[in-house]
């Protein structure tokens, strides 16, 4: 950020710090120091009402919302690789009737395509039962017997498309709108955007659990990454293994009094740098470690499932620990509950250029019941209809033939939303009979951004930042909010 | 963004506005406007998107960015009337109240305040004066302020500063400023000693002595490398999907030494952009020329090289022009700039440029070896050797005649080869498309389209029994580099091989070949894996063969299926193949291993009187290759071949720019690769920057970097010495430090910049002297420490009447504390560095999957700018600290201040081992009470002497620490053991320990990570 845009946001009225003419008081700074932090202690887990913050939060930059706001949070299973579309949530007969002709030019003609490069293009049928689910009759493939539990809930798109044909540019592509690099994800433009509803915790936190399958693209840390928007919106990867958040565990030979104590000496030793050179990014940095310090106390016990009642570890189906994308529900569920933003659940495991029969079965198993559990958990929690759902990948997958897989495909996919003001147990938009190419009420990734946007109230166009001379926004020069989706 | 929007341009405006007016009045009663810092800004802002550069966008066939749009083909017709706002259509229509006239429309969003259209008013009452955008005239040389100062930069500003009553502060304190030049110029802390010497210094030209000292030391070269790395987004990394490592870090080598030997900026530039191209060219400016090749690049399986090409070019294209340019190019990928006069023309012209680089679309990278001097010269010893001894193995003697008659007799001239005979194979396909074509003698040519990878499948009928088949490759003018493989190079990798006979498949037990590249034996081809394979460097452009034993053999009769396949990637297939087969008895290996190939056999079988002369000269050559007299030649010449291989070998690689014919650059209709509808186009740069003719000729590398240097050009003297000021002011005097077009803001003293940016250009582009100027004004020497009136009039220190004040760079707050705690390893230069990182930070890290390994040792100690820069997963403590991922060009990181941040310092291994290093340091050379402790380790770490209050805090929790760890010497002993660096066995652990968490306490402050 340039200096200048520094400036720029300490000088709006809900900043992060109340800046003062001589930075902050030290009437408040006195309020920042030690009692704080052995409040933080007598109560590892702070509670969504928390003790009250010591300076004020970022608020976010949208100060009246452009429209009534029906989400609070997003929680973004992301199913990484390109999940078939045709063996999950678009239903194609007519390819199962052309399966193993070659598949009509007039489909493919002049369209990118990406290892299938220069091969002979035969149809290949569906290789997985759609049956039909719930009051609503969504149409799911069979590997979702639980999602169809809830088909009642989901609004099912089948006309995405997108504009980059590999993984890594399509995973950019949809967190951030754009295929070059260095722009900021979705994530960090709402916490941009809103600000953040909790004091110990990143507004934008990031889980990830591998399948079993073996077909695991690489996901890139750009991927939760701020881009130009400062820092403090960058998402934070939570961990299963090792310490939860990088560095949130003690020292070898320091317990958590002795922390407290040298976080301390450090806050009153800036306080008293502070009297003598007058600096407001000492009482940011005193802030800073406080929320630090509290997030040494609390992650530990957020992360850990062990206090879970066993009805709802077995509505999950996990036993918690296991970096599972079942227990990264349950977690998605305890950090909604404690208001972070946005939660992006990546699992790694649905790139089916071989044996997508067979893989497509796993990895469904995979997610089918930690997906449909989230939903059923938040919504007798009443947090569902204030929470947006999103289950999709990064593109869907070619109706011809790799071997006994499939390739990439970005003229049409499919994905489903639920809650947070999505109009629940219908589907939206279609694929042609083949499932080539979206072909009714397509609905481009810029597009769905856009109705996110909206979803919080905001309006896409309206979300802007400026760098490098142009007022940036997460859906770049493009989309349009499906209004026929929001209830 | 909507509230500090609002604000902050509201507040933009009023800096213009004050700005604007602040300066000298002219003639009439109004303060004079100036087009450049009021007027064009609004029109930019507000018009240019309808009314701009873009001819797809403009509305009305009205631009509003030149002269004649808004003046009209003759005064009087236009939409401005200079002089005559009441006859200026432009006025009229921004003060409309119908919305259907108003401009800007109602539906744009955007809106004009009454502040704004006074000023457009006014600059059209005073005569509509234009100029055209500032940063693209040619800067010239503004004389000096009037004032007592001696030095013209504090001349510049304290005329901007007087007029709007701003006193400039006093000199920082000489512990401020020491440890502000040290930081600034060398990215480190000052010593204690050093510290000491400063402030003690009565030299009256203390501050230069001082300035020359740090330029002097190789940490200058260090520091200035921070900023350009980022600036260039190096990387040991190539960015996209499985993010690889790539061999670059000789690039980074040269960016310290070129800052430490003050190398020109021009030559530096030329060297970056075409070092392969110069006159002179060699070894350092073929590593400069790396720059070309530091953008990101993919190795996806399933890219297609159209896209990724166009990708590269693109990017090549930002980062010039960032870097040099200060612009916003970029955005003339898709679609004309809607803001400054850069067309898609333009865009695609310059990067053809960089067509002719030689590099892998999809794919792996390939590095050249870059031996160092010594190894340089043993090669050119070796080179030597070898033509030596390849001329006496090639020159016939006498008495080796009369050696071969003797041989000759001794030998059976029945051909010891099996019996081949060729295969014609009915048919004969590829499966990914390539066009295979069957010559009379079996031969099958691969054609048309070059896959990546692909299998070649041909079917015969065989009327004889099968025990082996033989794959003959050989050399053709038409495949690259005379094949006999598709790749660039000549080569290809048979990564595995299929025999089916009536369906059935056979299994094939050995593989021999006349030739096996490095790494690639025949084996390879058979063992079903894809990773191995047969291939056969260097002999491309050559005949050879593999031979495959059968396992079981087939009966004469049957339908044969040959299945070869080739999963290397990168076009390594084979362009000229013919198989064979032989019913002979196994053992079957390649011919000539037990005796004289065939050709040679049967130049045996003819009577030696009727051979003919090419004859008798090949039998001749055959002979020597195996004549026992030379065999103490061949030896040698192994000998010296393999010592060379394994000079070039265990040499450092590195990416350089090869030219190659260049490929040809299309426009791109809205940046699409699929649409080849777009017009040709040759190098060229952009025609609103062009000046003086064009040379002759398809325009190179070289021409870009001449016209870049040119003493014409506008921009890169000015975008660099803005940078340059970055470095000592915190901020640029163009605060957009990559936008000097019109969206960035105008430079805040627009005189000092050409005066700074001439002078530059004329110092001969020295960096040091440039550099030196601004260090030793007294505006760098100011106090930081705002004044309640500075605040109030100049809140965002445009006018500089103070220095600033901000967090260190991520690199530099790790080097702190290395150097604080006595770790810092202050070797320069040299391969990337891991110091320790998060277990399991790379599991989402794929082909292959990885695992960061911490050096040992010295690794762990190295500066920050050489911690290994892995693009998609930078090192977290750096991440933390806003430090750059370098997928593209960062010419100013955010300076945030994160919870993370603190996490790092309070529990990352690598500052928790520097607390405890710096905690022995404290005790074993702190002397022996704590207040002389506590002195030293503030005096080392801060610069100064502790302050009652701190010493208070501080040994409060030091008795209590040292209570804690007496009581608890398990955790005494961990604390003491964090990192590889022993622990001391001869001091007391709980003693150690608690001086360790004052150490963290000290290393954790914000003075500790701040330059004031």
């Amino acid at each position: 950020m340039h200096p200048h845009d520094e400036f720029r946001l300490r000088m709006t009225r809900r900043s992060f710090l109340g800046s003062t003419s001589r930075g902050i008081g030290s009437l408040a700074l006195a309020g920042l120091l030690a009692p704080r932090l052995l409040t933080a202690e007598d109560r590892p887990e702070l509670d969504r009402s928390g003790a009250r913050p010591a300076v004020e939060r970022w608020r976010g930059v949208i100060d009246r919302p452009h429209f009534a706001p029906k989400a609070k949070r997003v929680i973004y299973l992301y199913m990484a690789g390109g999940p078939s579309h045709l063996e999950t949530l678009d239903h194609k007969p007519k390819l199962a009737e052309m399966h193993g002709k070659p598949m009509p030019e007039s489909f493919t003609k002049g369209k990118p395509i990406a290892q299938l490069q220069g091969q002979k293009l035969t149809c290949f049928g569906p290789q997985i039962a759609f049956k039909r689910y719930g009051r609503s009759g969504q149409e799911l493939a069979s590997v979702f017997p639980e999602i169809g539990t809830v088909a009642d809930h989901l609004c099912v798109i089948r006309s995405m498309v997108t504009e980059a044909i590999n993984h890594d540019p399509a995973h950019t592509f949809m967190n951030t709108g754009t295929s070059i690099p260095g722009r900021p994800a979705m994530g960090s433009w709402l916490n941009y955007g809103l600000g953040a509803e909790s004091d110990d915790l990143p507004g934008f936190v990031v889980l990830i659990s591998t399948g079993k399958a073996g077909q695991s693209q690489p996901i890139a840390a750009r991927q939760w990454h701020s881009g130009f928007l400062p820092g403090r919106f960058q998402g934070v990867e939570f961990r299963s293994k090792g310490d939860p958040v990088l560095y949130v565990g003690n020292p070898d030979g320091v317990d958590r009094t002795r922390q407290r104590d040298v976080v301390e000496a450090v806050q009153e030793l800036n306080a008293l740098e502070n009297d003598v050179v007058d600096d407001p990014e000492i009482a940011a940095r005193i802030a800073a470690y406080e929320t630090a310090f509290r997030m040494q106390m609390s992650v530990p016990g957020l992360m850990d499932l062990k206090n879970e009642p066993k009805e709802v570890l077995d509505l999950y189906g996990t036993s918690g620990g296991d970096g599972s994308f079942a227990a990264n529900c349950l977690l998605a569920r305890r950090l909604a509950e404690r208001g972070v933003r946005f939660i992006q659940l990546y699992h790694r495991d649905w790139d089916h250029h071989g044996r997508v029969k067979k893989d497509v079965e796993t990895t469904a198993a995979e997610v089918d019941r930690g997906a449909a559990a989230l939903i059923k958990d938040l919504a007798r929690r009443g947090m569902l209809d204030e929470t947006l759902i999103v289950f999709g990948g990064e593109f869907g997958r070619t109706p011809m033939a790799q071997g006994d897989g499939r390739d990439h495909h970005i003229k049409g996919f499919s994905l489903w939303l639920a809650g947070g003001g999505i109009k629940p147990g219908i589907s939206h938009g279609a694929t042609d009979e083949l499932g080539y190419e979206a072909v009714e009420d397509i609905v481009h990734v810029n597009d769905l951004h856009a109705t996110i946007l909206r979803l919080f109230g905001i309006d896409h166009k309206r979300l802007t930042y400026r760098f490098q001379g142009r007022d940036y926004r997460l859906t770049d020069i493009a989309g349009n909010v499906v209004e026929k989706i929001l209830a | 963004m909507i509230e500090p929007r609002a604000l902050g341009s509201g507040i933009a405006v009023l800096l213009t506005l004050s700005l604007a007016l602040a300066r000298p009045v002219e003639a009439g009663d109004s303060p004079r406007v100036d087009y450049d810092r009021a007027v064009r800004p609004i029109l930019s802002d507000t018009c240019f998107t309808c009314h701009g550069p873009d001819p797809a966008r403009r509305k009305a066939d009205l631009r509003l960015d030149t002269r004649e749009g808004f003046l009209g083909a003759e005064v009087g017709k236009g939409v401005v009337v200079p002089g005559k706002p009441d006859e200026s259509e432009l006025a009229a229509r921004i003060d409309s109240n119908d919305p259907d006239e108003v401009m800007p429309p109602p539906d744009s969003g955007k809106k004009l305040t009454a502040a704004q259209r006074a000023t457009l008013r006014a600059w059209i009452e005073q005569g509509a004066d234009w100029k055209g955008h500032w940063a693209y005239r040619t800067p010239e040389r503004p004389p000096i302020p009037d004032g007592s100062e001696p030095n013209p930069i504090d001349r510049f500003l304290r005329a901007s500063q007087s007029r709007i009553g701003l006193e400039p502060a006093p000199e920082a304190d000489r512990v401020t400023l020491i440890r502000r030049l040290s930081f600034d110029l060398r990215g480190l802390p000052p010593s204690a000693e050093e510290a000491a010497a400063f402030v003690a210094d009565a030299r009256p030209d203390f501050v230069e002595k001082w300035v020359d000292r740090f330029m002097a030391s190789p940490q200058f070269g260090e520091r200035m490398a921070m900023h350009w790395l980022d600036l260039v987004r190096y990387s040991d990394t190539n960015g996209y999907h499985s993010d690889n490592h790539r061999d670059v870090h000789l690039y980074r080598d040269y960016v310290i030494d070129a800052f430490n030997e003050n190398l020109p900026f021009d030559r530096f530039t030329m060297e970056q952009i075409a070092g392969d191209l110069l006159p002179d060219a060699d070894d350092r400016t073929r590593i400069a020329s790396g720059y070309n090749r530091l953008l990101l690049t993919t190795e996806e399986g399933g890219g297609q090289a159209k896209e990724y090409l166009a990708k590269y070019a693109a990017d090549r294209v930002r980062n010039v022009g960032t870097v040099w340019l200060g612009g916003t190019f970029g955005c003339a990928e898709c679609h004309d700039h809607k803001y400054d006069p850069y067309t898609t023309r333009d865009f695609y012209a310059f990067g053809a440029f960089f067509a002719d680089l030689q590099e892998t679309a999809v794919g792996k990278q390939v590095p050249t070896p870059m031996p160092g001097p010594e190894a340089k010269r043993e090669i050119a010893v070796l080179d030597a050797r070898i033509a030596e001894l390849k001329q006496t193995l090639e020159t016939s003697t006498p008495a080796l005649e009369t050696a071969r008659e003797a041989w000759e007799r001794g030998i059976s001239t029945r051909p010891k080869g099996h019996a081949w005979r060729p295969i014609v194979p009915v048919s004969a396909v590829s499966k990914q498309g390539a066009t295979l074509r069957i010559e009379s003698d079996g031969t099958v040519l691969a054609r048309g389209s070059s896959p990546e990878r692909d299998s070649h499948v041909i079917e015969w009928k065989t009327d004889q029994a099968i025990n082996g088949l033989r794959i003959d490759v050989a050399p053709d003018p038409e495949l690259p580099n005379r094949g006999p493989g598709r790749a660039d190079n000549g080569n290809f990798v048979l990564t595995s091989t299929l025999v089916e006979a009536n369906g059935r498949s056979v299994p094939l037990v050995r593989a021999t070949a006349t030739h096996e590249q490095a790494s690639w034996p025949a084996a390879g081809a058979i063992d079903d894996r894809p990773a191995t394979g047969w291939a056969i460097l260097p002999k491309t452009g050559e005949a050879n063969h593999l031979v495959i034993e059968l396992g079981e053999p087939i009966a004469a009769g049957g339908t044969i299926r040959l299945t070869l396949r080739f999963q290397h990637g990168t076009k390594h297939t084979l362009g000229r193949w013919r198989a064979a087969a032989t019913s002979d008895s196994r053992p079957l290996e390649v011919d000539g291993a037990g005796g004289p190939p065939p050709a040679i056999a049967a130049i045996l079988s003819v009577e030696p009187d009727k051979r003919s002369e090419i004859q008798r000269t090949e039998l001749a050559k055959y002979h020597r290759s195996v004549a026992p007299e030379l065999e103490p030649t061949r030896r040698a010449l192994a000998d010296a071949t393999t010592r060379r291989k394994s000079l070039i070998d265990s040499a450092p690689t590195m990416l350089i720019s090869i030219s190659a014919a260049p490929r040809m650059m299309r426009v791109l209709p809205r940046g699409n690769w699929l649409d080849e509808s777009g017009e040709v186009v040759e190098p060229a740069v952009p025609s609103f920057l062009a000046r003086g003719d064009k040379p002759s000729g398809r325009l190179t590398r070289l021409d870009l970097a001449r016209w870049l240097t040119s003493p014409e050009h506008p921009l890169v003297a000015r975008v660099t010495v803005n940078r340059l000021w970055k470095i000592a002011f915190g901020q640029g005097l163009v605060a957009t430090l990559d936008d000097f077009g019109s969206q960035g803001t105008m430079p805040a003293h627009p005189e000092l910049l050409d005066r700074l940016a001439v002078d530059f250009r004329e110092s001969g582009w020295d960096v040091k002297t440039t550099l030196r100027r601004m260090f030793i004004s007294k505006s760098y020497r100011a106090s930081s420490v705002p004044t309640e009136s500075q605040k109030r009039l100049d809140p965002g220190n445009i006018h500089l009447s103070r220095q600033n004040r901000y967090r260190l760079d991520a690199e530099m707050i790790r080097d702190a504390a290395l150097e604080v705690s006595g770790l810092l390893v202050d070797r320069i230069g040299g391969a990337s560095a891991k110091p320790y990182q998060p277990a399991g930070y790379w599991a989402m890290m794929n082909f292959p999957k990885r695992e960061w390994q911490a050096d040992k040792g010295d690794g762990l100690y190295r500066r920050g700018l050489y911690t290994y820069w892995c693009r998609t997963f930078l090192h977290p403590s750096l991440l933390a600290f806003d430090a750059s991922t370098r997928e593209e060009c960062r010419v100013e990181r955010a300076r945030s201040n994160t919870p993370l941040q603190a996490l790092v310092l309070l529990n990352d291994p690598s500052y928790v081992e520097a607390a405890r290093a710096f905690g022995e340091r404290i005790v074993r050379q702190g002397g022996g009470d704590s207040e002389t402790r506590l002195a030293f380790a503030f005096r080392t770490a801060l610069s100064r002497d502790p302050r009652t209050r701190e010493v208070e805090v501080l040994r409060k929790l030091l008795v209590a620490h040292r209570l804690e760890y007496e009581k608890d010497r398990a955790a005494a002993s961990d604390l003491i053991s964090v990192g590889e660096r022993p622990a001391p066995s001869d001091l007391d652990p709980a003693e150690l320990a608690s001086w360790t968490s004052v150490a963290r306490v000290i290393l954790n402050l914000h003075e500790t990570i701040s330059r004031n």
